[in-house]
């Protein structure tokens, strides 16, 4: 054997060594408790007893399942905030892209409810939403707007989350997107203008083309994360919200996993979950193919 | 032509002052809130300025909750998951990116794919698997899997490794340098700046994380920070104690929010690649 070859299974072992951790921490902490995960979804585990088969009466139950109907539709319905936080937030990078005065100090501020911790702003905005002596009917009330008790009305509630989580995200999109409009070369908005395409034209056919790998991205992180929603509902409306409204998947799992121990029956709704990612991810593959990493 | 835009320059500066002020509003409102007394809490029209300050809330609120043990189970889980994962990401980030042995690209896409797992998906058992070994209401299911390693910072790190010269390596590769002298001496002061962002980021998700300790955490005393601002809210919001809730909770958002300040460039250079590039 040369000297070479032999230098190469050395690095082959350290090589292999070095990823060790990480590579035992996924089979050990995602990938078997997910199969186990699956085979729960099919049993009546109650994480006392003996586990039985019941086949997918699991999942059968799901579609009769008022509560998860309702969660589900909380779930899908606070994703509105997706579409509104995309456009502000695109608003918001064209107009720093400019270099106006105090962009730093703007980035910051914009930026600070991310950094923030969703529990203490969860407390915040509770103390915010009230009817009586809350900032945000108090500041309606100057146009002589008389609010309601956002987080006691099932109409309101959801609204509620939403201007929240807008709010708490808002920030980190915009940043994004002012990564990608800084890294669209002047050159071609000099020779729109050469062609008198105004402003307008050339956020269409220039600006919006060019962010749309970020846009895509955003969409897609956010659907993920809109879906595992939980810590907001958790605080702010420990019971699930006035006739569930503000419930959502991940909240009925945890309390029919933590509270009810029904694990057969949370583990069905987590794989259910599960699932939805995938195909939202799976789909940003696809679409995204042309510009996606390439391994090496 | 300069001038029309010097005009709308002042107009996008009026209107990013107006969403600043949405946006940093409430978080000054909760402020001022918590140094209020209990009768200007509920003031109309609202005080914004409270007179007198009352700084009495932030000496009650270590006696009214356990707020310095959830202060310290925070410090302790964040402080040993980022030291520890950080080493073995970048480890591994380095042998991803430079070492050359088989497979290592279909594990490193099974890795990356495994990011599609949610964690509800997966709480269920891993909660199963830690009552086993005796771990509930101790602070080792927040601790232990995070020291296996950031499979987004292994990402991060591995994609700002493609930077650096392979040249460099191999020749010390053949000058017979170990592997893990090659990481410690060659590659890890290369890419320390990246590794220090996502470090932050990493322990800023973890010292904000609520549902895994909610999960875990039981007693009191056992509980992270976050927890133990939650049962501030749910215990003193009937006695309407809203300062006492607001001065709990600035503490909480404090640390962070000096940290964001010290780095806020190094942060939001990391958000911005790893976003664009993600």
């Amino acid at each position: 054997m040369n000297a070479k070859s032999n230098l190469y299974r050395k690095e082959k072992i350290y090589g292999f060594l070095f990823i060790l951790p990480p590579l035992l921490g996924l089979l050990i902490f995602t990938l078997y408790p997910m199969i186990y995960s699956i085979y729960g979804s099919f049993t009546d585990w109650d994480g006392l007893g003996q586990m039985n088969l019941i086949g997918l009466s699991n999942f059968t139950d799901l579609l009769t399942d008022e509560l998860f109907h309702k969660a589900l539709f909380n779930t899908l319905f606070m994703m509105l905030g997706i579409p509104i936080g995309i456009t502000l937030a695109l608003l918001l990078a064209l107009g720093l892209n400019r270099g106006v005065p105090g962009t730093t100090a703007f980035r910051v501020i914009y930026y600070v409810p991310v950094i923030s911790s969703l529990a203490a702003v969860s407390i915040m905005w509770n103390w915010a939403y009230n009817g009586d002596y809350g900032l945000v009917n108090q500041f309606l009330d100057l146009f002589g707007i008389s609010g309601p008790n956002w987080m006691a009305n099932k109409f309101t509630v959801k609204p509620a989350l939403i201007i929240m989580a807008v709010w708490k995200g808002l920030g980190y999109t915009m940043l994004l997107y002012l990564a990608a409009l800084q890294s669209v070369s002047r050159s071609y908005y000099e020779a729109a203008e050469l062609d008198g395409a105004n402003g307008f034209q050339s956020f269409r056919h220039i600006t919006w083309p060019m962010v749309r790998p970020v846009t895509f991205f955003i969409i897609v992180t956010n659907i993920i994360g809109g879906s595992q929603i939980f810590t907001e509902m958790n605080i702010m409306t420990p019971t699930g919200g006035p006739e569930y409204a503000s419930a959502s998947v991940v909240f009925y799992i945890w309390q029919k996993a933590f509270g009810n121990f029904q694990m057969g029956y949370a583990s069905a709704m987590a794989v259910f979950l599960g699932v939805f990612i995938f195909v939202v991810t799976l789909i940003q593959f696809r679409m995204n193919e042309k510009q996606s990493f390439d391994v090496d | 032509m300069t001038s029309r835009r010097r005009v709308t320059n002042s107009i996008i500066f009026v209107l990013l002052l107006i969403g600043a002020v949405f946006m940093i509003g409430p978080l000054l409102w909760m402020l001022s809130t918590s140094f209020k007394d209990k009768q200007d809490v509920f003031a109309l029209p609202p005080v914004w300025i409270p007179n007198p300050f009352h700084f009495n809330k932030y000496s009650e609120i270590w006696e009214a909750g356990p707020l310095l043990s959830g202060i310290k189970n925070s410090v302790i889980i964040a402080v040993t998951v980022t030291a520890v994962g950080t080493f073995t990401s970048s480890l591994a980030a380095f042998s991803f990116s430079k070492l050359r042995f088989p497979a290592k690209n279909k594990i490193f896409l099974l890795m990356l794919s495994s990011l599609m797992i949610p964690y509800p998906a997966v709480m269920i058992p891993q909660f199963f698997m830690f009552s086993k070994l005796g771990w509930i209401d101790t602070l080792l299911p927040l601790i232990v899997p995070g020291l296996f390693g950031n499979i987004v910072m292994i990402f991060f790190l591995r994609q700002y490794l493609s930077s650096v010269p392979n040249a460099i390596i191999e020749a010390a590769k053949i000058d017979g340098s170990s592997y893990f002298r090659l990481y410690s001496s060659i590659t890890f002061p290369l890419i320390k700046p990246a590794v220090a962002a996502q470090l932050i980021l990493w322990f800023m998700g973890i010292w904000n994380d609520y549902l895994s300790p909610i999960i875990y955490l039981n007693s009191p005393e056992k509980q992270t920070l976050q927890l133990v601002i939650a049962n501030f809210n749910a215990t003193y919001a009937i006695q309407t104690d809203y300062p006492l809730i607001m001065a709990a909770s600035i503490i909480a958002l404090l640390p962070m929010l000096i940290i964001f300040l010290v780095f806020q460039k190094q942060i939001i250079e990391s958000v911005a690649i790893s976003g664009v590039k993600g």
